[in-house]
């Protein structure tokens, strides 16, 4: 699994923090920061994320 | 795998949506109908009072996407009037009455109108598209916008008036803007950000009534304090009332809500869950451990998403269905400041600052109840909030719901 965050559209809701907080985080600049590629025990967790993100900043290449 | 043929999805919106979709992807290959009352697609509520009236967003823009292969049947433009459970049938408006196997009712809420008998011309709602298209028509032009309720919504339309330059007065009856849901440091806090963005913001006081001229056009509105504000533009923020009328009669509790168990089952008259009926969104009331298990609702987007799959989980898989005990989350974005909540902050009895820089804007705030943590809220330290939510997370996995009662 290869993911990537569209920092323009990310407003910092956080949820995806909350749903993979393994794969994501926010820096002390308030920046997301996330592992591009997740190991698989984490791979659930990161579709979670991309559910729960407002604004569908989150894509998986390679999957729909 | 699953002895459902039919599942009517009440409600077309953004727990009906992800309900529908949930049941897909657990495997439900029956037929999925999906009623709803607007004549859209399902849409997303945020952007309305943010990027609609602000960046010129296109009506199609809001629109939520639609998983590929729902292959759902839409019946929307048709309000639905009546449930009849031990039927398993649901009635709409237009005479249609459709039999389910599984039902989930996510027919939402609805903006609070004005109480007084009729408003000018110019006093609108916002919480639907089509509010949304007219407010964002006008919003540019007007002279003066009134805003009744500086609740999250309220502050959000005045500060995407701020943003267009429109002079904008927000009335609110309590001392503080967001006093209930958000306690009176961040009343304060967002007070302060609506004045330095030059709203006229009358704290303590509220609408006596508009005024409009001789064609029926809004031209202010009387003040209990006894002063009058001009406005050619108003936008009653006053809060949400579930749509829970058309059940009246289904024999189901109806108590500021759908009353229903931890497992969104709607709950019969005499405590019992009613079969084959499942609930999720804003409508829907279910006790939560985190008030200590007193009925909450909770009209936050990210409720709608969670609930709507554990509303379906349980319609398919009732025997393994764990019970839904989030950790609520909500948000509000007011003149780039990003306020960000975790828990329960509007039933705290007490609440704390932990951090506060107005140079940044930047705000923590933490709620407690009985001495307990129950809530914690930031404004541009979303960095904070991780590990309050991990608390609730953690004492949320301590409690277990009981076993399922059939």
């Amino acid at each position: 699994m290869t993911m990537t965050v569209d920092l323009d559209l990310c407003q910092n809701h956080g949820q995806c923090v909350y749903a993979a907080p393994e794969v994501f985080a926010f820096d002390e600049d308030e920046i997301l920061t996330y592992q591009p590629e997740p190991p698989e025990s984490q791979h659930d967790k990161v579709r979670a994320a991309v559910a729960a993100c407002p604004v569908r900043a989150i894509r998986l290449v390679g999957e729909s | 795998m699953s002895p459902l043929r039919r599942i009517v999805v009440v409600g077309a919106s953004l727990a009906g949506l992800r309900a529908a979709e949930a049941l897909r992807r657990s495997g439900y290959a029956g037929e999925l109908v999906l009623v709803g009352d607007e004549p859209h697609l399902p849409y997303d509520r945020p952007p309305l009072t943010k990027q609609f009236l602000n960046d010129g967003w296109r009506p199609e823009q809001t629109a939520l996407p639609v998983a590929p292969g729902l292959d759902a049947t839409w019946r929307l433009g048709v309000p639905v009037t009546r449930l009849d459970v031990s039927a398993h049938a649901v009635h709409l408006a237009d005479g249609a009455r459709l039999h389910y196997d599984g039902a989930v009712l996510a027919t939402g809420a609805r903006a609070r109108p004005w109480p007084g008998p009729t408003t000018p011309t110019g006093v609108h709602t916002i919480r639907g598209l089509d509010d949304a298209i007219q407010v964002a028509k006008a919003l540019p032009h007007a002279g003066r916008l009134l805003i009744v309720g500086a609740g999250f919504l309220g502050g959000e339309v005045a500060a995407a008036a701020r943003a267009l330059g429109v002079p904008a007065t927000l009335v609110e009856s309590q001392d503080w803007p967001l006093l209930a849901p958000a306690g009176p440091h961040v009343g304060r806090f967002v007070a302060a950000l609506h004045r330095a963005h030059g709203v006229d913001l009358r704290l303590g006081v509220r609408v006596r009534d508009f005024t409009g001229n001789a064609r029926g056009e809004l031209t202010g509105a009387e003040l209990t304090d006894g002063t009058n504000v001009e406005a050619d533009l108003a936008v009653l923020a006053l809060g949400a009332k579930p749509n829970i009328e058309w059940l009246a009669g289904s024999g189901l509790i109806t108590d500021g809500g759908l009353v229903c168990d931890e497992y969104c089952r709607p709950l019969w008259d005499d405590g019992r869950p009613a079969p084959d009926v499942v609930a999720a969104g804003d409508l829907a009331r279910w006790p939560h451990p985190l008030a200590g298990n007193e009925l909450i609702s909770l009209g936050h987007w990210s409720n709608a998403v969670e609930q709507a799959t554990a509303a379906a989980q349980t319609l398919l898989q009732p025997d393994t269905t764990p019970g839904y005990r989030p950790v609520p989350s909500f948000w509000s974005d007011l003149y780039g400041v990003r306020m960000r909540s975790v828990g329960l902050p509007h039933l705290a009895d007490v609440s704390a600052v932990i951090e506060h820089d107005d140079s940044k804007h930047r705000l923590v705030v933490t709620y407690h109840r009985n001495g307990q943590l129950i809530g914690a809220l930031t404004a541009n330290r979303t960095s904070r909030l991780a590990p309050f939510r991990a608390e609730f997370q953690r004492h949320l996995s301590g409690t277990h719901p009981s076993a399922l009662p059939a």
